[in-house]
């Protein structure tokens, strides 16, 4: 649509009748009758749902739908062929009484999230009060730090994993130097999980960037006044920097935690989509997965996300309740 | 200490990308990255891949991830739009809901959305991976345009009304340019999701020829197991070159994004 027909069905006219002042000079809106009228305000609010009819679509069709259908399919016994068979709470009942690998699995996503996290979190904040010491380069070390956080869910780097703590991988090798020689850190049930965890903690740059964001919202004057206080820098960092920062602690705090609960690559690749071995990988997530779309359990599976949805709002619930404990909010 | 820190974390890319170009026996036995002799014959091998080769992939790739890219610029900057600039019956429960879905995991909507796509006879295509980005349903970038937005000063489009440009004609000329910051943080962020993505092709794609690259390496790994880890990661290092070209080309943006946001890369 071009300039020149929005504007004469548009509502605003004022620069248009002011073309001809000399004929008409009594008639300042001729051209604004009131079927124009009429249609310019229904445009008017016709075109918001417009601009937002994708979203609608989106939302309706391919969130909101699929969602309530999903509450439904847990519900249900469905493989997809036939029909849902309505089972009440069995699927849930099976989950927490009948089904050990899904207990393992319940347990193996623990360990991963509530280790990997926190020492994610540390050595983002480590780092970031490191490089806020106003060295030379800042954006060359913010940059290799980050690098891992954009490319570690990727297939290529688990590819990496493996071969680093296989058998005679990379890790094994340096390893070797020191007279030590390593078993497959992969193979091994009790070491597998670890080598994940080194995984997530290792692309602690997309935290550490939003650290350092903040750090520089602590404004300068605070330091200044205890610097005239005499306050040592130890404390200085104890009482203004830490509790200026807690408020970001506890939002990267939250988005890690529901990005680690829904980590899948790393462990679909590195254990060849198995979990194994003996389930020592097998994430929730992954689990999922080998339900629904391997043994084709739709409503089983569904269950299990329902779950894993009550989980993560229950953590980031807790999370927000704790905060008023340790969370300082500027005045 | 920085330096080195930041080396021994960057020491498993660097050594992946020197054992790409070593002959198989010195992958196992060397942990300096340089190669020596050189070899490209990894390359050579590794594009063949097992039956169909990594061109296949890295077309099928491209085309989801550029049809992904247009699709989440144009659907969740329209949307961003009308949330941050619009009258509406409605926008502030729609707001609510559009908020709250960013918070749903992706998973509880897996099965149901594999069963409307496989009904819809789209599995085994790429509609599944490209048409909900065009419908907005990725609620960050929706969020990131409202921000965005919230930050530019309203007089620009009052003037603009008042000039007599309808709504589309605003955010055509007036908005749209403004936001080129605000998009191509989207642009960036939707390109290394989905050259990344693993599930979503690992559900819907099971024609080989229609394989993404991580699906690509992911059945290389299992055709060869543990026995060709040269060609291995020379796709992999192929992989990654992308993403690190969108990294060098948009590190501003990156960054800014993440800090203003929360993103994950």
């Amino acid at each position: 649509m071009t300039t020149t027909e929005r504007a004469q069905g548009g509502e605003s006219q004022p620069s248009r009748s002011g073309d001809a002042p000399a004929q008409a000079p009594r008639k300042p809106v001729p051209a604004l009758s009131a079927k124009s009228l009429r249609r310019a305000v229904r445009r008017e609010k016709i075109a918001p749902y417009l601009f937002l009819t994708p979203w609608l679509i989106g939302f309706f069709v391919i969130t909101l739908g699929p969602m309530l259908y999903s509450f439904y399919l847990s519900f249900t016994d469905f493989s997809l062929l036939g029909a849902a068979e309505w089972v009440g709470l069995d699927n849930y009942i099976r989950m927490f009484t009948a089904d050990p690998k899904y207990m393992d699995s319940v347990r193996v996503t623990l360990v991963y999230v509530f280790v990997s996290v926190p020492l994610q979190l540390a050595f983002a904040l480590l780092l970031a009060l490191v490089l806020n010491r106003g060295l030379r380069g800042l954006p060359i070390y913010r940059s290799i730090y980050y690098l891992p956080s954009l490319i570690g869910a990727s297939v290529a780097i688990a590819v990496l994993w493996r071969q680093m703590f296989g058998k005679n991988g990379l890790v094994n090798q340096v390893l070797s130097w020191f007279g030590i020689v390593g078993e497959s850190w992969i193979g091994n049930p009790d070491t597998a999980l670890g080598t994940l965890i080194v995984l997530n903690v290792w692309t602690f740059g997309s935290p550490m960037v939003i650290f350092l964001a903040a750090l520089r919202q602590v404004p300068e004057y605070l330091y200044e006044a205890a610097a005239v206080d005499g306050v040592s820098k130890w404390k200085a960092f104890w009482h203004i920097t830490l509790p200026m920062l807690t408020p970001v602690v506890l939002f990267n705090l939250i988005l890690q935690l529901i990005g680690a609960f829904q980590a899948f690559t790393p462990a679909y690749v590195v254990s060849g989509g198995t979990g194994g071995p003996v389930n020592s990988t097998l994430f929730y997530t992954l689990y999922l997965y080998q339900r629904g779309f391997t043994n084709f359990e739709m409503g089983y599976a569904s269950a299990m996300a329902w779950v894993l949805f009550f989980f993560i709002a229950a953590v980031t619930a807790i999370n927000f309740w704790l905060s008023k404990y340790w969370v300082h909010y500027d005045d | 200490m920085l330096v080195g820190f930041g080396l021994l974390m960057l020491y498993p890319l660097i050594w992946m990308l020197g054992a790409s170009f070593k002959e198989n026996e010195f992958i196992f036995t060397e942990v300096s990255p340089i190669p020596n002799p050189v070899t490209l014959e990894n390359y050579e091998q590794g594009w063949e891949g097992s039956g169909i080769g990594f061109g296949t992939f890295f077309l099928n790739s491209t085309i989801v991830a550029v049809l992904s890219v247009l699709g989440n610029m144009m659907a969740c900057s329209l949307a961003g739009f009308a949330f941050a600039r619009m009258e509406f019956r409605g926008r502030r429960i729609f707001f609510a809901l559009m908020l709250a879905t960013l918070m749903l995991p992706q998973h509880v909507l897996l099965v149901p959305q594999y069963i409307l796509f496989a009904e819809l006879g789209w599995v085994n295509s790429f509609l599944p991976l490209v048409i909900p980005k065009f419908l907005a349903v990725d609620a960050f970038f929706v969020f990131l345009m409202v921000q965005f937005l919230r930050g530019l000063p309203r007089e620009l489009d009052q003037a603009a009304k008042v000039d007599g440009a309808g709504p589309w004609q605003t955010y055509w000329r007036i908005i749209l340019p403004l936001t080129m910051p605000a998009l191509a943080t989207t642009a960036i962020f939707t390109f290394i999701w989905t050259w990344n993505d693993f599930l979503g092709p690992i559900l819907y794609l099971q024609d080989p020829r229609l394989y993404t690259v991580p699906l690509g390496l992911n059945a290389f790994l299992d055709a060869s197991g543990d026995s060709a880890w040269g060609p291995m990661f020379a796709m992999a290092v192929l992989s990654l070159g992308p993403l690190f070209g969108f990294f060098l080309a948009g590190q501003k943006y990156l960054t800014s994004g993440i800090a203003t946001t929360g993103l994950k890369g």
